[in-house]
């Protein structure tokens, strides 16, 4: 970029982390994500999330529909223990090659 | 009231002028046991409520779509439920435009439409694809074409945005305010931010 470029913000969503799988010690259920918010430390502060759409977007050497870059779209179901981590239904389970991965957590579904 | 029978004519020499014939007739066929009749809905059909924060004049964001991030003013309600907002178009671009609630996030200013009345011919037959617009879409062979604005839009565009861009001058820094797009930068959370 030329030196002396302004960057005007352009972020409509919050980012988040995808930290694993729901859980127990030896047993996954993969149809739910975990979710960690940027920000976000207490469930109360997890309720303004919920119900909002997810996306992990990531990006494959293959083109289809003239993007290399992909999505897979989910939405935040409920809250998941007390720091604020939230959990995430996708319309396809995340591949675990997500675990670490920055995921997009838009704004809509609105209630403001 | 219609009545019950007609009197109808009737071809062949032979056969009499006319015959009366019933209006309603009754069923050919009867089944043999009482198909099962489903149960009436006891739903009934209510506009969708709007948000108490957004009221006409509302500054609004929106979050999703062509101009995602821009804020515009909101008019009013329309019949199908969406909300009808506009830029002004010529402080930000965005025209009188329906969009959903759940894709905005109202804001505590407000601007003073109370002077700007909407012509009730604004709705949403308003927005519906024309015919040929339509059909250009069908049609479209390499790219489809840049449908050019139809004239009622433009002309609707003016008389609506002329009152509202005189009361959004009234205010200092408002006409920069809508020109300019919303947008989450580091540091700043949504859950703690406030509209």
């Amino acid at each position: 970029m030329p030196a002396g470029t302004i960057h005007k913000p352009h972020r409509l969503y919050a980012k988040g982390r995808v930290l694993g799988f729901t859980r127990a010690k030896r047993n996954t259920k993969e149809n739910t994500s975990l979710v960690q918010v940027e920000g976000v430390q207490t469930p109360e502060d997890a309720q303004f999330y919920l119900g909002k759409r997810v996306a992990y977007v990531y990006k494959a050497s293959r083109v289809i529909d003239g993007s290399k870059v992909r999505v897979i779209w989910g939405k935040i179901t409920r809250s998941h223990g007390t720091s604020g981590v939230v959990r995430a239904k996708f319309r396809s389970n995340l591949p675990p090659k997500s675990f670490g991965a920055s995921v997009r957590v838009m704004l809509y579904p609105s209630n403001i | 009231m219609s009545a019950a029978t007609k009197t109808v004519p009737v071809k062949g020499s032979k056969n009499g002028k006319t015959r009366t014939v019933l209006v309603n007739k009754p069923a050919r066929f009867y089944p043999a046991e009482d198909a099962p009749v489903p149960f009436k809905s006891r739903k009934a059909a209510r506009p969708t409520a709007i948000r108490s924060s957004i009221e006409p004049g509302t500054v609004l964001i929106l979050l999703a779509g062509r101009f995602r991030g821009k804020r515009v003013v909101f008019l009013k309600q329309l019949g199908s439920g969406l909300l009808l907002v506009t830029g002004p178009f010529k402080i930000n671009g965005v025209p009188l435009r329906r969009v959903n609630q759940a894709y905005v996030i109202a804001t505590s200013t407000k601007v003073d439409v109370s002077a700007c009345s909407i012509d009730d011919s604004i709705n949403d037959d308003f927005f519906k694809q024309t015919k040929d617009a339509k059909k250009a879409k069908k049609l479209y062979e390499e790219e489809p074409k840049k449908s050019a604005v139809t004239e009622s839009r433009i002309a609707a565009q003016k008389k609506v945005d002329a009152k509202i861009v005189a009361a959004v001058k009234k205010t200092p820094a408002l006409t920069a305010y809508l020109s300019a797009s919303f947008a989450l930068s580091k540091g700043q959370y949504p859950h703690l931010l406030k509209f």
